[in-house]
């Protein structure tokens, strides 16, 4: 089938099988590295991007069901050289240790934030339940996103 | 420890953010699966349904009428190579592909290679394999009872399916103690498989290149140079030959052990682009990851532990029998079959303590291999820290007084266990001491004397652990006969900036910032002018890689002594750019100075110019120098934790209150990388203390084989840590630094059990083996009418 989508603002087309899968097409077809596999059953949330500002899990959805639509990956959040606040988060509270879930938790993040501006511990601990990090114990990851959420403030301010 | 660099130079003590996470930010990181090479082909395994089974017939037609399918490999293919089966760590044997039976659910049976991952995926559903079962083996307890099935039939005279006997102790001395003890108390500890379950699954892309003559591999491992080292005692015959093979570890994405051994999927792999001349990827799924990697754990314990009637602990017994699946795979110390469980006598000076582990083969993947722990400590620790607890609440002594009772003493270090481990250095009492302060110890005990008179089941849980790490000193400490030493290698560059490579490798602890830091703080070179490397064979320097907290206690010494030689030459160029002697130099963090007169120096940099540019005559230009680091001895992190716990008495349900957690482990390099070392260790302490677990049916069905019944604890479950730390350099390390990765994963989930048979002790439990799941507190809350 060919398709053809936008991928962090860019227009893409491809020729793809009816059952590729989403992530295979972002990894693979369009060479987007940064989204990652960890589990294939929707459970870990490595391969989160956003379908249309929402998060999804790419891993459980059919390339061509993103056929005109909008996605974003961890690649489309620096603009213009300058990292999105949730990035710098991340570096400041030391969200992330070898990196395979940071994409997804990113991209998570992002969907959440821009629904919940002002969220508490609780709320962002309950919007990244469906992202799995073994290495950090999740402290630093809500406090990456606090960090995030404040700067967005300031920012709209 | 006091800074001794400025946040410039950034050497130890500074939260210095991490250079490796602008690329994992961007999501520009590379790890295996993102290495892809031309005309790459895909490896997919055919897995056994069945638990122990003949394999009468693999038919292949089917699958390779699969448009994109290229071939099917079986162990007859293998066979041909004497490939089908590879040894193991432990020097026991594993099948790469099977040639008569299966041993385990989930087993590799062939394996497909195809043009596309979806094609070979088709092929690998197409393999129509016959299979005859035969009678399965789940229980270790049973496999070692005379008449069981004997598992391991291609061993010629095995006759039954037990593995070794080890023991360690003095048995004489222990029995008496407890025969002569005022009181003993004894229990049964099972301590269950788990998982890693690293967010990134395992694979490799295996690329043999016919006309170099060479094989390089992309491959998730913690251990690339020993894995060189594997492969070519294992394929040199076919011509695979050291120089000729090239490891490289990329980004990892979490290792915990579970990145350490062979597995067969590589190994069909590199077979398969020999044969081909291809790059091949393999790149397993998480179910696979789950039900056929190696676990961690399986021990079935018994312990005994005695004391005098004021309350003095005496000594410890125990008897283990270690499941270890279908062939002992575990990645332990070559003289130490059942790792450094030894160190079970813990923070507690005994007179005497004997330990003896049986291994069992069973119908089970292989086991025996780490979970974010140095060889079986975390079993050690788990087992003493019950043990203790049992103690303090038989004997009526508040569990905190009664461990304060029974510690190693501060001025008893260095100080030599009951079973012969040199500790190096440790206040046991410090860190218990400052938990207590920290989490309101007193006042929670009035809240929980108080909520028990209004029946409701709050607890309050203490683990004082002891860890061993930094394995190790080559007296003792080999595996595969090579011995566990570890390297750095530097080479400071003219212009002053530097490149450091080392035979470890990081998945996630920050190398390249805490290694950096290491040389800024020994050399004075900022620490963002030092590139860190890991991970190429055909670069770095030999070692034994990064797990069993090595790292900084072996490679991070290495640095420093590395450091220390470079240092050396450069106080000669020194000296000989001031014109005068070496020893009228002092060294001062990033230069040298004439003795009296400190306007006269020359910076870290000045001298490396100099090396390039100047050099004394009679001196070999350039500054570099390497280090082979054998520890003198191994280093002993501690720590005490408290954990709160409340039991919902309608669902069984344990919620964690609250966790403190008071960690030392020596001089501290990054004090923002060790904390965060410490909260993923502590989320997976307590993953296995009230989540996960893998077991088996009867007839050896997997249970938990994936991310559905396989509860890894998500941000919902997992409290919010409290963390803190005392110092207690260890002194036999350059840096005075012992090892933190793992610590937590070693001390928690004791913390948590305690917590738990706390809130239960006055209803009469007296152990509950984790996962402390709800079910089991819930059957525990009806037998002794707690019902609301």
């Amino acid at each position: 089938m060919h398709i053809k989508l936008s991928i962090n603002g860019e227009k893409r087309e491809a020729d793809v099988e009816p059952r590729l899968l989403l992530v295979h097409l972002i990894r693979e077809v369009l060479k987007l590295t940064g989204t990652h596999i960890g589990c294939d059953t929707t459970h870990c949330g490595a391969c989160t991007v956003l379908l249309d500002g929402r998060a999804v899990k790419s891993c459980t959805l059919f390339a061509v069901q993103a056929r005109d639509r909008e996605i974003m990956t961890v690649e489309g959040l620096e603009q213009n050289g300058k990292l999105h606040p949730l990035q710098e988060g991340f570096m400041a509270e030391h969200g992330l240790q070898c990196g395979y879930c940071t994409p997804g938790m990113l991209m998570t993040s992002f969907a959440f934030l821009q629904k919940h501006p002002t969220p508490s511990e609780d709320d962002i601990r309950h919007a990244i339940s469906g992202n799995l990090c073994r290495c950090t114990g999740y402290v630093n990851i809500v406090k990456s996103v606090q960090h995030a959420a404040a700067k967005l403030q300031e920012g709209r301010a | 420890m006091a800074l001794r660099t400025s946040p410039e130079v950034s050497g130890m003590g500074h939260s210095m953010k991490r250079k490796e996470d602008p690329r994992f930010i961007r999501g520009r990181g590379t790890y295996v699966d993102d290495v892809v090479l031309p005309g790459m082909l895909y490896l997919d395994i055919v897995r056994s349904p069945f638990a122990h089974a003949r394999i009468k017939k693999i038919d292949t037609a089917k699958a390779l009428a699969v448009p994109g399918v290229l071939a099917v490999i079986t162990g007859k293919d293998l066979e041909k190579y004497n490939l089908h089966w590879m040894p193991t760590l432990m020097s026991d044997t594993q099948m790469v592909l099977p040639v008569e039976k299966v041993m385990y659910q989930a087993q590799e049976v062939a394996a497909v290679l195809a043009t596309s991952r979806y094609s070979a995926a088709d092929g690998a559903a197409a393999v129509e394999v016959e299979y005859e079962p035969l009678p399965v083996v789940v229980d270790p307890k049973k496999a070692l009872e005379p008449g069981a099935p004997v598992l391991r039939t291609d061993k010629k005279d095995k006759k039954d399916n037990h593995i070794w006997h080890w023991e360690w102790g003095d048995r004489a001395a222990t029995d008496r103690a407890i025969a002569e003890a005022a009181v003993t108390v004894k229990e049964d500890i099972y301590i269950p498989r788990i998982h890693v379950a690293s967010i990134e699954t395992c694979g490799c892309v295996a690329h043999f290149d016919k006309v170099e003559d060479k094989l390089t591999v992309w491959m998730t491992t913690q251990a690339p140079h020993a894995i060189r080292t594997v492969f070519a005692l294992v394929a040199g015959h076919v011509g695979l030959e050291e120089h000729k093979i090239r490891i490289i570890s990329p980004d990892i994405g979490g290792g915990f052990g579970g990145k350490v051994p062979v597995y067969p999927g590589y190994v069909i792999a590199v077979a398969a682009s020999v044969l081909t001349g291809a790059p091949v990827k393999w790149i397993e799924d998480r179910m696979e990851n789950l039900q056929a990697d190696s676990f961690a754990r399986d021990y079935h314990i018994t312990a005994e532990l005695a004391a005098n009637k004021d309350g003095k602990l005496t000594a410890l017994r125990i008897k283990t029998i270690a499941d270890h699946g279908y062939t002992d795979a575990a990645a332990n110390p070559s003289k130490f079959p059942a790792g450094l469980f030894h160190v079970c006598s813990g923070s507690y000076d005994l007179k005497a303590a004997h330990v003896e582990v049986d291994g069992a083969y069973t119908n089970k993947p292989p086991g025996g291999i780490a979970y974010r722990c140095s060889f079986r400590v975390t079993e050690a620790v788990h087992t003493i820290e019950r043990m203790v607890d049992v103690m303090a609440h038989q004997l009526g002594i508040d569990a905190a007084e009664f461990r304060l009772k029974n510690f190693i003493k501060p001025e008893q270090f260095p100080y030599t266990s009951a079973l012969g481990w040199e500790y190096d250095s440790g206040n046991y009492a410090g860190a218990l001491h400052k938990a207590m302060e920290m989490i309101g110890y007193a006042d929670l005990k009035r809240e929980q004397a108080e909520k028990r008179k209004a029946g409701k089941l709050m607890g309050i849980g203490i683990s004082s652990f002891t860890e061993i790490v930094g394995a190790g000193p080559s007296k003792h400490f080999d595996i595969l006969g090579l011995k566990m030493f570890d390297s750095c290698e530097i080479r400071i560059h003219p212009t002053g900036k530097a490149i450091a490579r080392f035979g470890t490798k990081s998945q996630g602890q920050g190398h390249e910032t805490t290694y950096a830091q290491i040389l800024a703080e020994e050399l004075g070179i900022p620490a963002k002018d030092i590139k860190v490397e890991e991970g190429d064979t055909d670069t770095a320097p030999y070692g034994l890689g990064t797990y069993a907290s090595r790292s900084t206690p072996v490679a991070g010494a290495a640095a420093a002594i590395a450091s220390r030689k470079i240092l050396d030459k450069a106080r000669k160029i020194a000296a000989h750019l001031l014109e005068v002697a070496p020893d009228d130099l002092v060294w001062e963090v990033g230069k040298f100075s004439v003795k009296g007169a400190p306007n006269k120096a020359k910076t870290i940099q000045e001298c490396a110019f100099a090396a390039y540019t100047n050099h004394p005559q009679g001196m070999e230009a350039g500054l570099e120098a390497v280090s082979y680091y054998d520890p003198p001895n191994l280093t002993y992190p501690f720590g005490s934790y408290i954990c709160v716990v409340d039991i919902d008495t309608g669902t069984g349900e344990v919620k964690v209150r609250r966790f403190v957690a008071i960690d030392d482990c020596g001089n501290i390099i990054n004090p923002m990388i060790v904390q965060g070392q410490i909260h993923g260790g502590l989320t997976m302490g307590l993953a296995p203390a009230l989540y996960e677990e893998i077991s088996y049916d009867e007839i050896g069905n997997v249970q938990g084989g994936s991310f559905i019944d396989y509860l890894v604890p998500t941000a919902v479950e997992t409290p919010k840590w409290e963390t803190g730390h005392t110092v207690t350099p260890s002194p036999h390390h350059p840096l005075g630094a012992k090892g933190v990765g793992e610590s937590a994963t070693v001390g928690a989930p004791a913390a948590i059990a305690n917590a738990v048979v706390d809130a239960l002790w006055h209803l009469g439990v007296r152990h509950i083996d984790i996962p402390i799941t709800p079910p089991k507190v819930w059957k525990l809350l009806r037998e002794h009418g707690v019902m609301e």
